[in-house]
């Protein structure tokens, strides 16, 4: 069947399994003994992470084990997913210690990715948050990994792409709320240094994150709106009852021209009076306003789009952000949404994506001059010491890989040991030349 | 918080609609044929919420079982505030037309085992006096289809069942539901080719179930726009359906 991932590009045409239990995934492992397989969650890695000939999905494996309400320790099978889990811990004043800008990913893939949310810079991604996986490398082989326990393993399968083994199961350490409701600040910065610079005034903020007007040009360039958040201190627990605003057909390409993007951006950035705005918010406006479009994927039509994703080090300062900022600019290119974030200390996961410093994650509509743009930035990321990050990459060379993560020499020696290394595989994993 | 007995409780749609009511707290006594999922789903369903959960091995197959397992979960139970038949298989119609024992198979399977079940809780739920019954019948029951007229024809006897029972139990307090889902995303539909847009999700084909159980409806199509497309092919001249490949 046709496959491919949240960006639509590449499309494949793909076998695959959803088995319901740990002995149906043992018999698909050990029926293809020469095959490459590629684990799959929710399909919202934008590229080709979870892309392969063979895909075994996670859809059936969906069960939650035990819950430990005074340790808040969760144990689930990989197929939960995120939003399962809020539906069924809010209530009870639960949250998740990290999440990503959508709740539809697996336990399994958030581990995969060791995602990262508008908390980093304070509380790390979400792998600093699990106690322990369970781990599928090969049919006859099922370790339980942490950051005691076979904790190479644990360490390359955090953040791993998928590529250590299956991931069947994950403890997560759950963190306590009061209350379902964010009170969030949104604050207007007039161009990129304001932005940078917010980053740091706000830095005690739990959450914090900018939407940056990428069409903003001058002394305009990188202005956005910073909204910071906190959890409230008291208010109810409930879920959101939130309808879905489906999209149903593909947009025409053409509406996403640079005049209409501008007139978004302006509109967007506009609607905040004075300098900052405080208010009240259910967390799944807060933190996932794109999920209430269902399939907002749509809107870009049938090409499918690039999202371009890196990071560049403190080290590299301020001019790193604004260099790569006047580029993309300059090209005209420009995505609606621009996210800016300032990251926290990176963790010991060998191919984990944030170190401190600043990141900022956009979409381009496929079309023919966007590559050549694309390696432009690759350079200057690579010039400034960043790097891209791997669950939103389609299409990065392996030798920009190589350079930007230096420990994939140890990722690889640890998948070789476990046996995973020629069994798991992804289309991403052999255009990073980890295959060979 | 309800006593709920659920056959047939690995099936996608009957996990789906336990899930909903493991977070009113109900307790569960469930019957299956695999125990490692029953386990699973039985954790689950306490992490979410269960009141208690309690499982049984179970095949619909083995006629004389039925008796003592009812029996069982009855007991487990205390009443039976509600019953959910969910099992069935789709089985093969190319093989059913070339031997007529698989045929057989298939109708003992999805029509006469489940009206075994049907008889007997129905006079356990009759001397409560309370309680209702959903079954899980299906469209292909509302009009026999060359392409599976041996599912749709099981179907279309339990469909009929139901009715009578509807009437004959409605005196005693109790109600049934009859459940006609079109084609759902689950295992048992893998090799069913059919565009995506007309695979509905057991999540929604469950929040339908709950709906109607807690309104006491009589039958419903789910999803929704089912009923109106079995009005089209009901009413099909027979001239016509025959010559035409459903």
């Amino acid at each position: 069947m046709k496959m491919h991932g949240w960006g639509k590009y590449p499309v494949i045409d793909a076998e695959v399994s959803a088995p319901s239990t740990l002995a149906q995934l043992r018999g698909i492992l050990q029926a293809g003994e020469d095959r490459d397989l590629t684990p799959r969650g929710l399909g919202r890695s934008y590229g080709d992470s979870s892309l392969g000939e063979h895909m075994i999905s996670t859809r059936r494996l969906n069960h939650l084990i035990s819950f430990d309400s005074d340790s808040g320790v969760l144990h689930c099978e990989a197929g939960v997913s995120l939003s399962d889990i809020l539906e069924v811990f809010v209530p009870l004043g639960w949250f998740l210690p990290v999440t990503p800008g959508t709740r539809f990913v697996t336990a399994g893939g958030a581990v995969a990715s060791d995602v990262h949310g508008k908390n980093h810079h304070l509380e790390g991604c979400f792998c600093e948050h699990v106690v322990f996986l369970d781990v599928m490398p090969d049919a006859d082989l099922l370790v339980r990994c942490s950051a005691d326990d076979h904790a190479a393993l644990f360490h390359a399968t955090c953040g791993g792409m998928g590529l250590t083994g299956m991931i069947v199961s994950v403890a997560i350490r759950l963190k306590k709320i009061r209350s379902a409701f964010i009170d969030e600040v949104i604050c207007k910065a007039r161009n990129l240094e304001e932005s940078l610079n917010l980053f740091s005034v706000h830095a005690p903020d739990t959450y914090s994150v900018a939407w940056v007007d990428c069409l903003a040009k001058g002394s305009s360039l990188g202005r956005s709106l910073l909204m910071t958040g906190e959890h409230a201190r008291n208010g109810p627990l409930e879920r959101s009852m939130q309808g879905m605003l489906g999209m149903p057909v593909d947009m025409p390409s053409l509406f996403l021209n640079p005049l209409s993007v501008r007139v978004f951006n302006t509109l967007y950035y506009h609607c905040i009076r004075g300098n900052s705005l405080g208010r009240r918010v259910h967390y799944s406006r807060f933190f996932y306003p794109l999920d209430r479009l269902a399939d907002w994927n749509r809107i870009y039509g049938k090409s499918g789009f690039i999202q371009y994703q890196f990071m560049v080090p403190e080290s590299a300062g301020h001019e790193a952000m604004a260099a790569i900022m006047k580029t993309i600019v300059a090209s005209g290119k420009g995505s609606f949404l621009a996210v800016l974030k300032a990251f926290g200390e990176g963790n010991g996961n060998l191919l984990s994506f944030p170190r401190r410093g600043f990141t900022l994650a956009l979409d381009f509509r496929i079309e023919h001059a966007l590559f050549p743009l694309l390696e432009r930035l690759d350079a200057m990321v690579l010039d400034y010491g960043g790097r891209l990050y791997l669950t939103k990459d389609a299409r990065m060379s392996g030798s920009t890989f190589r350079q930007s993560y230096p420990l994939w020499e140890a990722f690889q020696k640890i998948r070789e040991a476990f046996g995973a290394r020629r069994r798991f595989t992804s289309l991403q994993s052999h255009r990073l030349g980890l295959d060979e | 918080m309800k006593n709920i007995l659920i056959i047939g409780a690995t099936s996608a749609i009957a996990e789906a609609v336990a899930r909903k009511l493991a977070a009113r707290g109900d307790r569960f006594y469930l019957l299956a044929r695999n125990s490692e999922r029953l386990a699973a789903i039985a954790a689950d369903l306490a992490v979410r919420g269960a009141g208690d959960v309690e499982m049984s091995t179970f095949d619909a197959h083995d006629a004389e079982s039925h008796a003592a397992a009812l029996e069982k979960a009855h007991m487990w139970l205390g009443t039976i505030e509600s019953a959910l038949i969910a099992y069935g298989t789709l089985g093969d119609q190319k093989e059913s037309e070339r031997n007529a024992e698989i045929a057989l198979n298939e109708m003992q399977t999805n029509a006469i085992s489940t009206i075994s079940l049907l008889t007997r809780l129905a006079n356990i739920m009759a001397s409560q006096g309370h309680g209702t019954i959903a079954v899980i019948s299906s469209v292909a029951g509302d009009r026999g289809r060359a392409s599976n007229y041996v599912y749709g024809s099981a179907k279309a006897a339990v469909t009929a069942f139901c009715e009578g029972l509807r009437a004959r139990l409605h005196k005693k307090g109790v109600h049934v539901l009859t459940v006609k889902p079109g084609i759902v995303d689950t295992p048992m539909t893998e090799g069913v080719d059919v565009p995506e847009i007309l695979k509905a999700e057991p999540d929604t084909v469950a929040r339908d179930i709950v709906r109607a159980m807690d309104r006491k409806q009589d039958t419903i199509y789910t999803p929704w726009y089912w009923k109106y497309i079995m009005i089209g092919i009901v009413h099909l001249p027979e001239s016509v359906f025959k010559k035409i490949t459903l």
